[in-house]
């Protein structure tokens, strides 16, 4: 089962003139689940992004099982799902109208939307539009979105923001089955998370902004 | 393909029917500019026909300005934007789709309206199926071409002034043929010649500026 999934070697991040990091080597075998640590501003959600492709990578290299990116980018695409700071719901529409038109895009049955609603429990919201849900009521319709999705690689910025307790079991819950199907996760938190028989694997990129050495990493 | 294609269409007619003023903005707009006129210059009827096949033309434009600089504003804001291009579906036809809700949006009800504000400017009641032609063919190519610089200012909080300025060289061709076809018609001439050149450009921007938005729309996040 531990077949190796994501590889970054080398990977260097710039905002503007600012290096965030540089030397960040790492790589995430199926059923791992990697936390990334740092302070404000030490570039998790740049990492995030840039390892989703949404920012360009300068310097480095990822490479999604084996093939390197940008080139297998259309493979690693399907096989992957991000959710972010923004939950990607239209406020107009309901989070039934949102996740079918997820699951539409993603290629995904409408009966799975069904059943991710139920998951991440807003079935008695289902029909309401998105503005009249609460903060930690639109995180669960944006984590819906990883159910619906069947992504082997979860890129979370932050999903725990706004969610209560029960909220938090739930994100762990669904990590914790995620990796034990064979996905692997990427997450950031400033919150506690821990999910049972899982060790969590982390990665602290203000080490690697001081040292700057290159030899920075998570690797198992 | 197809059924993504049809899903942004569906997803993007649904939030406009729940969110009215995106849509009745730019048709306010427009007729406040036409209706505008005949004030204006006062009840001359042969010189506001003279000038309606322009002022039509050009209150159509500056409509369509108005509501491309929002096309794609609140999916950027939302997030949604980041989630269409990393669904892994072919982005130009997710655009195309997003371009084509917009303009059944903003674009088909001012083309519905026009034939009443010709009457208001005097157009001959003969030239108004050379408008309503030449109307359909532009707005719909200066919804395409207002949709790339559309994707390329959508990161700055206020780019509505750099939009016109990117866009508006490229609007003016259409204005031209758009006018010249409707005061041809005015003329009693025949009006083929500028609907074919419009139907031109109209292909041309269905087959490239998908290409243009989607492009513009990846690079946006640096």
């Amino acid at each position: 089962m531990n077949n190796l999934l994501l590889q970054v070697s080398d990977l260097a991040l710039f905002r503007g003139e600012r290096c965030l990091f540089s030397g960040l080597s790492f790589s995430l075998e199926s059923g791992q689940v990697l936390q990334l640590h740092g302070e404000n501003g030490s570039g998790k959600t740049s990492l995030i992004r840039a390892l989703c492709t949404l920012l360009p990578i300068e310097q480095g290299e990822i490479a999604w099982r084996g093939n390197l990116l940008p080139a297998a980018r259309d493979q690693y695409l399907s096989e992957m799902c991000y959710v972010g700071h923004s939950e990607a719901i239209k406020a107009d529409l309901s989070p039934r109208e949102n996740l079918a038109f997820t699951a539409t895009l993603l290629n995904a049955s409408d009966a799975t939307v069904n059943s991710a609603v139920e998951r991440v429990g807003l079935t008695g919201q289902n029909d309401l539009p998105c503005r009249h849900l609460s903060a930690g009521q639109r995180r669960r319709v944006a984590l819906a979105r990883l159910l619906i999705s069947e992504a082997t690689l979860w890129l979370l910025d932050e999903p725990l923001t706004a969610l209560d307790g029960h909220g938090r079991k739930l994100v762990e819950q669904l990590i914790g089955e995620h990796a034990n199907a064979g996905g692997a996760v990427i997450f950031t938190t400033h919150q506690p998370l821990t999910v049972n028989a899982i060790e969590i694997l982390s990665l602290n990129l203000d080490a690697l902004q001081s040292a700057n050495d290159g030899s920075g990493g998570a690797s198992p | 393909m197809i059924k993504s294609f049809i899903a942004v269409l569906r997803r993007d007619l649904l939030v406009a029917a729940r969110r009215r003023s995106d849509w009745l903005n730019p048709l306010v707009f427009y007729v406040i500019v036409v209706t505008l006129f005949p004030l204006g210059i006062g009840p001359d009827g042969d010189l506001l026909r003279q000038i309606a096949p322009g002022v039509l033309w050009v209150a159509a434009l500056l409509a369509t300005l108005l509501a491309i600089e929002g096309l794609f504003r609140s999916d950027y804001d939302d997030g949604s934007l980041e989630q269409l291009v990393l669904s892994g579906q072919p982005l130009t036809v997710l655009v195309l789709a997003k371009v084509l809700a917009h303009w059944l949006i903003t674009g088909l009800p001012l083309l519905l309206l026009s034939p009443l504000m010709a009457i208001i400017l005097q157009l001959n009641l003969t030239s108004i199926p050379a408008l309503l032609a030449s109307l359909l063919l532009g707005t719909l190519t200066l919804s395409l071409i207002g949709a790339i610089g559309a994707a390329l200012t959508v990161s700055l909080r206020r780019g509505g002034v750099l939009l016109a300025l990117l866009i508006l060289p490229l609007f003016i061709p259409v204005l031209i043929f758009g006018s010249s076809a409707v005061i041809a018609a005015e003329g009693g001439f025949a009006v083929e010649g500028q609907l074919s050149l419009l139907g031109a450009l109209c292909l041309l921007a269905v087959a490239f500026a998908p290409l243009a938005i989607a492009a513009s729309l990846r690079i946006i996040w640096e």
